[in-house]
């Protein structure tokens, strides 16, 4: 094990390093661009064996890796953004030929207007497209996750890509400090990659993706929402591995001073670490507040997700994009759609949108957002719809001018 | 180059069964292509007819691996299987030698597909890729492509009152490929199966990024009778409407010359997407189609130095 000070970006690249896969295809996008310099690096001082393939658009890097990994071949690519939505096609086909593809998500806004900072409005769009989803909150994360990806992805009960994500800047350019095992532990961890069905198997001929219609298309479809079920089973069994080989435990969402909190706020990345602070503030001045992390989106870690909020009496849930049209943000939804129909139903649950397009999201918003879901716990009028923070124009955004004032 | 007798002995990579309609050129391309590929191959395909019609599951017509992944990216697909091929071969995982064959049709080569062939060509990748060119979007409905003839009628460029079909000259890709500079680039048709396999043999015993660019007419699409397809195919050679032709390292070859080009007039009559161009009012057009064939087949000359 070595200490190392190293950005998300940098961190992920040295995952890949030690993974040392046989393809990688990639095109440059702003925040991911630092990733594909480090690792191109190491391919060119002959670190890796791996074949690089510098592709024209991201949509060819997603179908290179495709091609590359239904070859019989380790395979990884790494985007962010507009780069995601290019490769939008490819994701379900990646998923649905059930080729066990890593893919580092560096997130960040999408156009219009076009932004380069970091939200998840990229990732939250490919959330149903068969890709399973981790989120990290800081560097140490996405550099493990990365490695624990890879087993995930290839599991022969799993086989289904990873997508392994991080927030744009604020951990793919911040410099930390990050844990790196040895390269010969990671090796032996994520072993060799022997696919059953490989089109370079030239002795035994397999059709990839055929036309499949009304006859078959369906059961296919069926055994694919299986296999992200047993991703849900299966993912637990290689994170326990993971501890074994790092010392660093993780889990499908990780509760904070959440035993006797009574006000829970859920959230993804970056902004889970900001949070447990405010927490730590909050509990020093006596208030029995608590935050969830989920890590693992995709699949939705449900029973975690019920159980961590069965003695809450208000739940905030943070959202770094928006759904367009819909009741509330994207990982709102999925939490009050796993409390729904339990004797949870009419636990009050705010959403909250914020830090769009890299906006900042300081301690001060969070004590106000939890000073807020304190007001709904006393008084508990609810508001219907998405409150949002920090933003412009927002005349009763949240905790500022008319106080705690809740509309809706 | 193997002769008629050897081909046929061949063991057959694309089988027989497959549900391409009643005389389809395009099928009979992809026989001969697969026929004069006597190695080891893995085959990838862009969506179109012949992906369609090969692979219904739970059938195949593919004896040999075959990968299907979208319409505009079968370049970019290969591209990744060639270097997982590369790699596991480095790593001592493959010993064989094994090629590597992208099939587009005209649409998922000419328009939607071209960017990511574009990039194979760029990148240097070794792969043959084959365009099985029917001048339209036969798949979807005979809708017009950017290979698609002036003036030829499709479904999205109908004959009307006031239109005479498609107002454009098609794309010259052949052309376009050897401006990439790779090291093989050919122009074939189905008719001629001797001029196809010494394309395609050529091409894998060449490294690097290869295109060929087959002429096969689609029956519905250009609305000739099943039985005509060959000899229309041949027509388009004779009339210098498809040139046959090679670039090979940057040097031009033309395979056939006619030693009487036909006149256009010729090609056209058979085929019902040009029936409207045999109104006396629309003289002017066949016209201006044999302007440019005429201009395109001095330009090629000139090109050979022949």
């Amino acid at each position: 094990m070595k200490v190392k000070a190293l950005t998300g970006n940098e961190a992920v690249a040295e995952a890949m390093r030690q993974i040392n896969p046989d393809v990688v295809a990639a095109y440059p996008i702003t925040p991911q661009t630092e990733l594909m310099h480090k690792f191109t690096e190491f391919v060119a001082d002959g670190l890796v064996d791996t074949e690089m393939i510098l592709v024209e658009s991201e949509h060819s890097a997603l179908s290179a890796t495709v091609g590359a990994s239904a070859a019989g071949a380790r395979a990884m690519t790494a985007t962010s953004s507009q780069g995601l939505a290019l490769m939008w096609e490819i994701l379900y086909i990646a998923a649905g030929l059930r080729l066990p593809i890593v893919m580092a998500v560096i997130n960040r806004a999408l156009s219009a207007p076009i932004n380069i900072h970091g939200d998840h409005s990229d990732t939250m769009g490919a959330r149903d497209s068969g890709w399973i989803q981790i989120f990290s909150e800081n560097s140490q994360e996405a550099y493990d996750n990365t490695i624990i990806a890879v087993r995930i992805a290839e599991h022969p009960e799993i086989l289904l890509p990873v997508m392994v994500t991080m927030d744009g800047f604020i951990i793919s350019h911040t410099m930390e400090r990050v844990e790196v095992l040895d390269d010969e532990v990671v090796k032996s961890f994520i072993g060799e990659y022997n696919p059953k069905y490989k089109l370079l198997d030239v002795k035994n001929p397999v059709t990839f993706g055929p036309l499949d219609l009304q006859d078959y298309y369906f059961e296919h479809k069926r055994a694919q929402a299986e296999a992200m079920e047993n991703a849900y089973k299966l993912i637990r069994e290689i994170d326990e591995e993971y501890y074994k080989i790092s010392g660093r435990k993780y889990a499908y969402v990780e509760p904070y001073e959440i035993d006797d909190a009574e006000t829970v706020l859920i959230s993804l990345g970056s902004t889970a670490g900001t949070i447990k602070d405010v927490v730590d503030e909050l509990r020093l001045r006596g208030m029995k507040v608590g935050a969830l992390k989920i890590r693992v989106y995709r699949p939705f870690p449900r029973d975690e997700v019920k159980e961590y909020l069965s003695n809450a009496s208000v739940v905030g849930v943070m959202d770094r994009s928006i759904a367009f049209g819909s009741v509330c943000g994207p990982v709102c939804l999925d939490v009050k759609a796993v409390l729904q129909g339990t004797k949870m139903a009419n636990l009050p649950v705010v959403n909250y949108i914020y830090g769009l397009g890299g906006r900042d999201i300081s301690p001060k918003d969070i004590e106000k957002i939890f000073f807020e879901l304190e007001k709904v716990k006393i008084t508990g009028e609810v508001p219907n719809l998405p409150r949002y923070v920090g933003v412009r124009g927002e005349e009763d955004y949240v905790g500022e001018k008319k106080g705690f004032k809740i509309k809706n | 180059m193997a002769n008629l007798k050897e081909l046929s002995q061949r063991e057959v990579k694309f089988t027989a069964g497959h549900r391409a309609c009643a005389g389809c050129l395009p099928a009979v391309a992809l026989r001969q292509v697969t026929l004069s590929v006597n190695y080891p191959c893995v085959v990838g395909f862009a969506t179109g007819c012949m992906e369609v019609v090969s692979t219904i599951f739970p059938y195949t017509a593919w004896k040999v691996p075959y990968i299907h992944v979208a319409f505009e990216n079968v370049a970019a697909v290969m591209s990744g299987v060639e270097s997982a091929y590369k790699a596991l071969k480095k790593k001592g995982k493959i010993d064989e030698e094994i090629k590597i064959i992208a099939f587009g049709g005209d649409g998922g080569t000419y328009d939607i597909g071209f960017q990511a062939l574009s990039g194979m060509a760029e990148r240097g990748h070794d792969v043959l890729y084959i365009c099985y060119n029917n001048e339209a979007y036969m798949n979807t409905g005979i809708q017009r492509s950017s290979a698609t003839p002036f003036a030829a009628q499709t479904s999205t460029t109908p004959v009307g009152a006031v239109e005479f079909g498609k107002k454009q000259f098609p794309k010259d890709l052949t052309q376009i490929m050897a401006a990439h500079g790779i090291p093989y680039v050919a122009q074939a048709s189905v008719h001629n199966w001797k001029d196809l396999n010494m394309k395609v043999e050529k091409a894998l015993s060449i490294k690097g990024p290869k295109f060929i660019n087959i002429l096969a007419p689609c029956t519905l699409g250009w609305r000739y009778p099943a039985e005509k397809g060959i000899e229309i195919a041949k027509l388009a050679v004779e009339t210098c409407v498809w040139p046959l032709y090679e670039v090979e390292n940057g040097k031009y070859k033309i395979n056939y010359k006619p030693r009487e080009k036909k006149p256009v007039v010729e090609w056209l009559k058979l085929q019902g997407r040009f029936s409207h161009l045999f109104k006396p009012e629309n003289q002017h057009l066949i016209d201006e189609i044999q302007k440019e064939v005429d201009r395109r087949w001095t330009r090629l000359l000139e090109l050979a130095g022949a």
